[in-house]
């Protein structure tokens, strides 16, 4: 079963593209990633399968309902974590999570508990005194607190430490191994390869690419730098190899492929420094993508 | 009803705080008409040395006179009618898009409740304060005029009639505030668009008065229901009342599919 499925789904803010034409579907049981640079559409798309925003054309399907006319139904089974995170500030965390717990049927004292204490939150705070990685742990808690069938997540990792983002990850595989579908968007790569299943790339508020994770990961470029004395391009003049320059004893280019390659051909030199990463969103749509 | 709980208590401190301003305004007020009462015929003599104009913009026609206990009070009630406006406009702004504000859209507007319900249970929150405050007023008027009527006769009729109309002259900014929120894509102040409407139709019925005619009265409540008509005269002016109602309901039906249509944007 398809847990989302848009068609055609388009949004313009006044003459100003959000999205267009996004066609996604998203099945049962997935961790589905949603990854572009920032203002690509992953908000408007998230907001307009909300019911925050109305679409300007297109549909979009969630549990098989249409989430405009039956939005306030398929809401009850979705969970929704915010890329930001304001809340009434004058509250305590506590009463906040019973008003969010007040719209769903059922008790979730346990709940909310149990989820306080995995993530490490105090709901006896007030709001306004929280960090902003704690105001995060109470978007988690709130956004899980009603066992939700689907779990929307916009850049929820942004203002986690390390540890936490673990801890964090891990409640969403234990989530997802007990039958929620996950709805990650993120502009960050390697988070998205670490916990998602497939991903969809959007770029200028169209879809350019869906794919399962292992064959973006065959496809993963690194950003190589190597500094050292004596250098030249020539020996680097290699398949896998993009972008290179030479500039103030430091090589830098793109590989893909095997990196024992780099590595023999890196042999006879004298390397004072060594870089190799992840390139960011930005690169790989401007190397990979076009 | 929980959005209505919720919505309710967020609005005591403020609810609180007006209320006693209102209370402190009338008594403060009251305190001197005993004084102005004795004086009478000073008061009266100083009256007609103001010109014309002045009081007319003040509410105060040539048939007010300020040694009578409803004379008095309709010079003290036009201030209360500038207080309950700029607060019913606050309110009218300010429930429709805190949400939009303080960014909290993202938490109410994804739980599972449909648009309709969110407009009604946060409207009918502000509502009941503005009847509340009504009820302050009421009930704050009656305290004031019986600590410092000095014991002079008054007419209740009129009175009761005139805070009758409160509910009414509270609806039609809090309209104006409704129709601001869902006419703009953004608000950031509050406060500004009530002071602006509160002072600014009560400076365009002062200038109506002094202009003469009635047109510019259509447009203010505070023409609508002016204190000087409505206590000396003892009846509501009927057409000017409809007026008001009708521009009220005009502006509920526009906010309220202007809201649910709405795109409620992101930070």
């Amino acid at each position: 079963m398809n847990i989302i499925e848009t068609h055609d789904l388009t949004k313009y803010y006044g003459k100003s593209k959000g999205i267009e034409d996004v066609n996604i579907t998203v099945k049962q049981g997935e961790i589905y990633g949603f990854i572009g640079p920032n203002g690509a559409g992953k908000s408007t798309t998230i907001r307009t399968l909300l019911g925050l925003i109305f679409p300007t054309r297109g549909s979009a399907k969630i549990f098989g309902k249409d989430c405009i006319e039956k939005g306030h139904e398929v809401r009850r089974s979705i969970g929704y974590l915010p890329s930001e995170i304001f809340y009434y500030d004058r509250m305590k965390v506590r009463d906040l999570l019973n008003y969010s717990a007040s719209f769903f049927e059922g008790d979730y004292t346990n709940r909310i508990n149990e989820l306080s204490e995995a993530m490490e939150l105090d709901l006896n705070r007030k709001i306004e005194d929280l960090s902003y990685g704690n105001k995060k742990k109470v978007g988690i808690v709130q956004g899980l607190l009603h066992k939700p069938k689907l779990i929307m997540l916009d850049e929820p990792t942004g203002g986690l430490d390390p540890l936490m983002q673990k801890q964090f990850f891990n409640l969403i595989r234990e989530e997802n191994r007990q039958g929620a579908t996950i709805f990650f968007s993120s502009h960050i790569l390697s988070e998205v390869q670490q916990l998602c299943h497939r991903v969809a790339i959007i770029k200028d508020g169209s879809i350019i690419q869906v794919e399962d994770i292992t064959t973006l990961q065959k496809n993963n470029y690194k950003k190589i730098m190597i500094k050292g004395e004596n250098l030249s391009k020539r020996p680097f003049d290699l398949k896998g190899i993009t972008n290179l320059t030479l500039d103030n004893n430091t090589l830098k280019f793109f590989f893909v492929g095997d990196i024992n390659q780099v590595k023999e051909k890196l042999q006879p030199y004298k390397i004072e420094d060594l870089l190799i990463e992840d390139p960011t969103l930005e690169e790989i749509f401007m190397h990979y993508y076009e | 009803m929980n959005i209505y709980k919720f919505e309710f208590k967020t609005y005591w401190k403020s609810f609180t705080l007006w209320s006693l301003g209102i209370i402190a305004l009338q008594i403060i007020m009251m305190i001197f008409y005993p004084t102005m009462a004795r004086d009478a015929q000073m008061m009266d003599l100083i009256m007609e040395n103001y010109p014309e104009e002045l009081l007319q913009a003040m509410g105060l026609g040539e048939h007010v006179s300020l040694a009578t206990v409803l004379g008095y009070y309709t010079f003290v009630f036009v201030f209360v009618q500038l207080l309950i406006g700029v607060q019913s406009a606050y309110y009218g702004c300010h429930f429709l898009s805190i949400e939009e504000r303080e960014h909290t859209a993202d938490f109410l507007f994804a739980k599972p409740v449909t648009r309709r319900r969110i407009l009604i249970e946060k409207y009918l929150a502000a509502f009941t304060i503005l009847l509340l405050t009504s009820l302050v007023v009421t009930a704050s008027t009656f305290i004031s005029i019986e600590l410092f009527s000095d014991g002079r006769e008054y007419e209740i009729g009129p009175l009761i009639l005139l805070l009758f109309t409160v509910p009414i002259f509270q609806l039609f900014f809090f309209s104006i505030g409704m129709l601001v929120t869902v006419g703009t894509k953004r608000i950031r102040s509050v406060i500004s668009y009530a002071l602006g409407f509160g002072f600014g139709l009560y400076v365009l019925n002062a200038f109506r008065s002094i202009v003469g005619g009635e047109f510019l009265g259509f447009f203010t409540p505070y023409y609508h229901f002016e204190p000087s008509y409505i206590l000396m005269e003892g009846s509501i002016p009927v057409g000017r009342a409809i007026i008001s109602i009708s521009m009220i309901l005009l502006a509920h039906g526009i906010t309220y599919f202007a809201y649910l249509k709405r795109n409620i944007r992101a930070q």
